[in-house]
């Protein structure tokens, strides 16, 4: 996704000015992706290169000119609603990585790495957990969106310290000499990076 | 939320060794963890970590073999079966997974029953029982047998008494274990505000999403507690980062 889907699908509301645009952006995404003004404008300018936003009339006493969509742009929004987003790419998680190379890596105290990593993941869920409960009962629009995106982080990382608890479980299982042999390329045949090459190829 | 620094709960280097020599099994090694009033601790380890032993001798259901156990200022491991009994009923709680109530008693029996095992009449035990479901708002629930509540009702009342009377550490172990996530959670936000309105409490869990209502989670391996996320930083200081 790309502010550009975002201003879309605003746009798709009613017609709004930059500014407007932007603090609708940022109210409803929960705040997690702040956007500047600067980043609006250049976006609505390709958006009407593309033919999928127009202004509306002149600009205003204020110089704001205020853009709708296009029925081009009212398509491409429609179709994005129900496009699937995409989850096929490899991951590149900076902790999936750490962890990989942690295993291979000679002298890694790998369970310390776990520890470390799930004790500072839980402090994180606590305090989601908290911001969560502290969240209305009856929620407006605005409300709602801000508890899915908390919701979101939480189960984010719920899972992360599942994920870690299968790490630490897997690693207790394996004697220890076979967590530190580096991997060969039939080892790394079956990984996501080579089945999406297979896929694409 | 305040945390009255005089701790409700210590547990002082304790020590639980099963068996002897070539049989020695360490269920818990040299554990020490304080509970304060206010306070929500959370047990997260894996199966036969010494999560539950923890718990057990929280409690007073088992015995350190070393290192003692401290319950409101009484020494558990002087006391002999007699005391321990009398301290169990009058000052802790448990919530386990399941079979928590007594399926022939109402809600407020249930409640009332270890009162009236120390001594307390029929009609003080009510009274308090009734105190206890009010303050958890779930008076509406006094007089229905355990068949008549749902899973997570009965946890309710399970927490309420756990909480009756003069009680303060509520001990549970993994007490959302039978109940779907979201009324799970409910429980679990019940445990958080008693504990917010003074209790101390103490819960196993293999769930991160609910040690996650806990002020600080412990973590057990083999035994030993090998990490600490430390105390919560209050709400407001949470919202300022957020926003």
């Amino acid at each position: 996704m790309s502010v550009k889907q975002g201003l879309l699908a605003l746009l798709a509301e009613e017609p709004m000015y930059g500014a407007r645009l932007r603090s609708e952006f940022e109210a409803r995404t929960g705040g997690t992706w702040p956007l500047n003004v600067g980043q609006v404008y250049t976006t609505l300018a390709r958006l009407e290169r593309d033919g999928l936003v127009e202004p509306v009339g002149g600009s205003d006493d204020e110089g704001r000119i205020a853009y709708r969509l296009t029925d081009a742009g009212r398509t491409e929004i429609d179709a994005w609603w129900l496009t699937p987003v995409d989850r096929d790419s490899t991951p590149r998680d900076e902790l999936v990585i750490k962890l990989a190379l942690a295993v291979t890596a000679p002298g890694v105290d790998v369970p310390r790495v776990v520890q470390t990593q799930r004790t500072a993941t839980l402090k994180h869920l606590r305090d989601l957990t908290r911001l969560k409960s502290r969240a209305s009962d009856e929620p407006d629009a605005h409300d709602l969106a801000w508890q899915l995106v908390l919701e979101n982080l939480l189960f984010a990382a719920e899972a992360e310290v599942r994920w870690l608890d299968h790490v630490e479980s897997t690693l207790s299982r394996m004697p220890a000499a076979a967590v530190r042999r580096a991997p060969t390329v039939d080892d790394v045949a079956g990984s996501p990076a080579a089945l999406a090459k297979g896929a694409s190829a | 939320m305040s945390t009255d620094p005089t701790p409700v709960l210590v547990l002082d280097h304790v020590s639980r060794v099963h068996g002897e020599a070539e049989t020695e099994v360490v269920a818990l090694s040299h554990a020490s963890l304080t509970v304060a009033r206010g306070e929500l601790v959370a047990v997260m380890g894996p199966s036969g970590s010494g999560k539950s032993s923890l718990l057990n001798l929280a409690g007073g259901l088992d015995r350190a073999t070393s290192g003692r156990v401290v319950v409101e200022g009484v020494d558990v491991t002087s006391l002999d079966a007699k005391g321990l009994a009398a301290l169990r009923r009058r000052s802790i709680g448990f919530v386990f997974q399941d079979l928590n109530l007594i399926p022939s008693l109402t809600a407020a029996e249930n409640i009332g029953l270890p009162l009236e095992l120390d001594g307390w009449s029929v009609r003080r035990a009510r009274s308090q029982a009734l105190d206890a479901l009010d303050r958890l708002q779930l008076r509406e629930l006094a007089d229905r047998f355990p068949d008549q509540m749902s899973g997570g009702q009965q946890q309710r009342v399970a927490i309420a008494r756990a909480l009756v009377g003069e009680r303060t550490l509520v001990l549970a172990d993994e007490p959302t274990g039978a109940l779907d996530s979201h009324t799970g959670e409910g429980v679990l936000k019940l445990l958080r505000q008693r504990c917010d309105a003074g209790a101390a409490g103490l819960i196993v869990t293999h769930e991160a999403r609910h040690a996650a209502w806990a002020d600080r989670v412990v973590f057990l391996r083999d035994g030993v507690i090998v990490d600490e996320t430390g105390a919560a930083p209050t709400a407001d200081s949470l919202l300022a980062e957020a926003r």
